[in-house]
């Protein structure tokens, strides 16, 4: 038996004893997520048990060091647990953005101080990280952003205003971008770690055409943040953004955006007995069987460390038109039954506000035309794009 | 799927062969312009032979490589780029996948391995690709079969020494009972064919067959059992017709970038226009997507995977949407030069007309992934 069929036959035992039944059936919405964090209020026993079992083994953040709280393992040891953790339904036993975006960023920009005090926190899901980027005059051009914090002698002093700030109500931490000058656009942005429990944070949910708000408006005034939570150099925190970027646009793609047909939501919905409809959800399903085929191959190369720079941007960008696509069908085949708003019968209007939600995607996390220049400029190498 | 160090090599050999003696100058303006029946070089299959790619998929104890279907479509892709005229598809994809493991293969190897054996497969009787709708007669006569029927879009017909013919002894159309796959050689008396010119200068025959006489040694595995050879040859076909769309996509749209950071217009190099800077994007997207699509498919092939079927239906459909997309935007960015003859872009998008019809068009996969998926 080699050492990882061995590794393969501990995990599924491990996976086995330790997995609860409740966790091994389909999340049915994002509610079901487990987050983490101070205050998060968990569904059951068996939901904070099953963080908290993963966690301590570093499975969580499988792949990363152990002394920073990971599992140590291997690329093939990774694939092996999400493999067995697949074929029990094992949920996710946490989602974070301390775990998709922040993390990789510590790891690579991060001090040792730095990595040893915020890493074994993420992994165990103790700190729910927001994300400090968009400002109302800085979406996609997010470079041209405003925050002011300035070296005031023993610590920095923030003001400005945030936007888009996804959970900001609920996290306890937030990974920011300031300006701590003004002499370049790029040059002048820093990266910054607080606590949103500091006094001057203030946030304000933003509702949404579907209803739902994880979103907000996030307020610093005369915010005091100690000196040791830069990350990176001052005035170099776009090198960390954009790293960071890389990963976001990763973990939108890998999400499973787009993956999977519309033949399962053809099943779903019963028979599709309009030939243009069926027309349309076919050549869909051409689609969306290929896409998954490319984020395989993707996810090999991102593996394999032979995937361009700029890819994630094309993945995000053809991922999240398939994903407003999937859900343009969906309501299609759904009928006016996709249509109720509140009822038993449309489960609370759960095909509406996703066709809803859906829209957000090729506009958050850098929007379609932006992943599209992206590409242009770095993999075609068009000129002045 | 990432490629093997000898997977890579193989590509390497055909790219450089292929950018060196496969190129539309010195293969498909030629043999156009001096309108050679063939619409190919037996040169360069000579070439080929002497490299091995010829019997890239026979078996290493027939003589060939032994190799699988996705050496065959990195070659494919090579062909697809430099739009090669070749026998390859028909030949050493599709006629050794239906030979394969059969006798009528101890037969036909040896001339396809040197080169000298050009092969050609006649599934289709009418405009559209319906190979369950097959009519073509093979009712039993003395020692063998007589055939009786027509079929057309049968690639290399006339320059071919072996058909592979699909054809019923049993069944009715549309059943996939009942059929059976024939090995006729060129000489078999009762056949006429026509030599017809494409629009993308390659040949294709329609051809008939009046009581065609072949022995029963003909047949290619079961009687009335040729479904199954003929979808094998099928698949390999299709996952070979997508990756030479994929590669004739590629070109096209290298050829297109390279235009736009030479073109100006508006006192402007025309790929600075952010507008023609995203349809560039968005093709380069697709482009990857169906060449993902279509290595999968060839790996599930390979791998003798019960999803296969439906990935080369997948596989096909997609190569044949983005390559349309991708020459559609290739001649539109080149502007009134992309019309001419004289230029290169037009070329790609006529071959693509063709190689999204050949073994079933975007739409029939498409609605084949809805039925079988």
């Amino acid at each position: 038996m080699s050492d990882l069929d061995t590794f393969r036959a501990d995990t599924r035992a491990w996976l086995e004893a330790n997995c609860p039944a409740e966790m091994r059936t389909p999340m049915r919405s994002e509610d079901d997520a487990c987050w983490g964090g101070r205050h998060f209020a968990f569904q059951s026993e068996a939901q904070e048990r099953w963080m908290r079992l993963m966690g301590e083994k570093g499975w969580t953040v499988p792949d990363w060091p152990a002394a920073y709280g990971g599992g140590g393992l291997t690329p093939a040891e990774t694939k092996v647990l999400k493999e067995e953790m697949r074929s029990i339904g094992a949920r996710s036993p946490l989602s974070s953005f301390g775990i998709s975006m922040l993390g990789p960023a510590l790891l690579k920009y991060g001090t040792e101080e730095q990595k040893n005090r915020f890493l074994p926190e993420i992994a165990r899901g103790e700190i729910r990280w927001c994300q400090g980027y968009s400002e109302p005059g800085a979406g996609s051009d997010l470079a041209g952003l405003q925050t002011k914090c300035e070296d005031n002698g023993d610590h920095w002093l923030v003001n400005g205003q945030k936007v888009w700030t996804s959970y900001a109500d609920k996290a306890d931490w937030i990974f920011c971008l300031v300006r701590t000058s003004t002499e370049s656009k790029h040059g002048g942005i820093s990266f910054l770690l607080f606590d949103m429990e500091s006094e001057g944070v203030s946030t304000k949910p933003i509702l949404l055409i579907s209803g739902y708000s994880p979103f907000c408006e996030t307020f610093f005034d005369n915010v005091k943040v100690p000196k040791d939570q830069v990350v990176g150099d001052v005035n170099k925190g776009w090198d960390v953004a954009k790293y960071l970027l890389g990963h976001e646009r990763e973990m939108i793609s890998g999400m499973g955006l787009g993956s999977g047909s519309a033949r399962t939501l053809a099943q779903s919905l019963g028979a599709i007995d309009d030939p243009v409809l069926a027309a349309d959800v076919a050549l869909f399903d051409v689609d969306a069987i290929a896409f998954a085929a490319m984020s395989e191959h993707f996810i090999d190369q991102l593996k394999a460390g032979e995937a361009h720079p700029a890819m994630p941007s094309m993945m995000k960008y053809a991922g999240t038109e398939l994903n407003k696509k999937r859900h343009e069908l969906t309501m299609a085949a759904g009928g006016s039954d996709a249509l109720e708003w509140d009822s038993e019968r449309s489960h609370g209007g759960k095909a509406a506000r996703e066709w809803l939600r859906t829209k957000a995607n090729s506009i958050e996390g850098g929007t379609s035309e932006v992943q599209l220049g992206i590409v242009a400029k770095h993999i075609l190498r068009l000129p002045g794009a | 799927m990432i490629l093997t160090d000898d997977q890579r090599q193989l590509a390497d050999m055909a790219r450089t062969f292929l950018a060196e003696e496969g190129t539309i100058k010195k293969q498909l303006r030629h043999w156009r312009d001096i309108g050679c029946k063939d619409g190919f070089g037996h040169g360069l299959w000579k070439q080929m032979a002497e490299l091995g790619l010829t019997g890239l998929a026979i078996p290493e104890e027939a003589g060939g490589l032994g190799l699988g279907a996705t050496e065959a479509a990195l070659v494919m892709e090579e062909v697809g780029r430099n739009l090669t005229p070749s026998p390859f598809l028909t030949t050493s994809i599709v006629a050794v996948e239906a030979l394969k493991g059969s006798e009528q293969g101890k037969r036909w190897f040896p001339g396809i391995l040197s080169g000298d054996t050009v092969a050609a497969f006649a599934v289709d009787e009418g405009p559209h690709h319906r190979p369950r709708a097959i009519a073509l007669e093979a009712k039993r006569s003395g020692n063998g079969f007589a055939l009786s029927g027509s079929k057309q879009f049968v690639v290399h017909g006339a320059s071919a020494d072996l058909l592979i013919v699909a054809a019923r002894t049993g069944g009715s159309a549309g059943e996939s009972d009942g059929l059976t796959l024939f090995a006729v050689p060129r000489d078999a008396a009762g056949m006429t064919i026509e030599n017809v010119a494409l629009a993308d200068s390659s040949k294709a025959a329609r051809i008939s067959f009046e009581n065609v006489a072949v022995d029963a040694d003909a047949v290619i595995g079961e009687v009335d059992g040729g479904w199954e050879p003929l979808r094998r040859a099928m698949r390999a076909g299709r996952t070979g017709a997508a990756a030479e769309l994929v590669g004739l996509a590629t070109g096209a749209s290298d050829m297109t970038v390279d235009y736009l950071k030479q073109r100006k217009q508006f006192g402007k190099l025309i790929g600075e226009f952010q507008v023609l800077q995203h349809r560039a994007a968005h093709l380069f997207g697709e482009i990857e997507i169906a060449r993902a699509v279509t290595l999968k498919a060839a790996e599930l092939l390979d791998k003798g995977d019960a999803q296969a079927g439906m990935m080369t239906h997948v596989a096909k459909a997609k190569a044949g949407r983005v390559s349309a997309l991708a020459v559609q935007e290739a001649v539109q960015m080149h502007g009134g030069i992309g019309m001419t003859d004289e230029h290169d872009i037009g070329l790609y998008m006529k071959r693509e007309k063709v190689l999204d019809a050949l073994f079933g068009d975007s739409s029939y996969h498409a609605r084949m992934v809805q039925v079988t998926g």
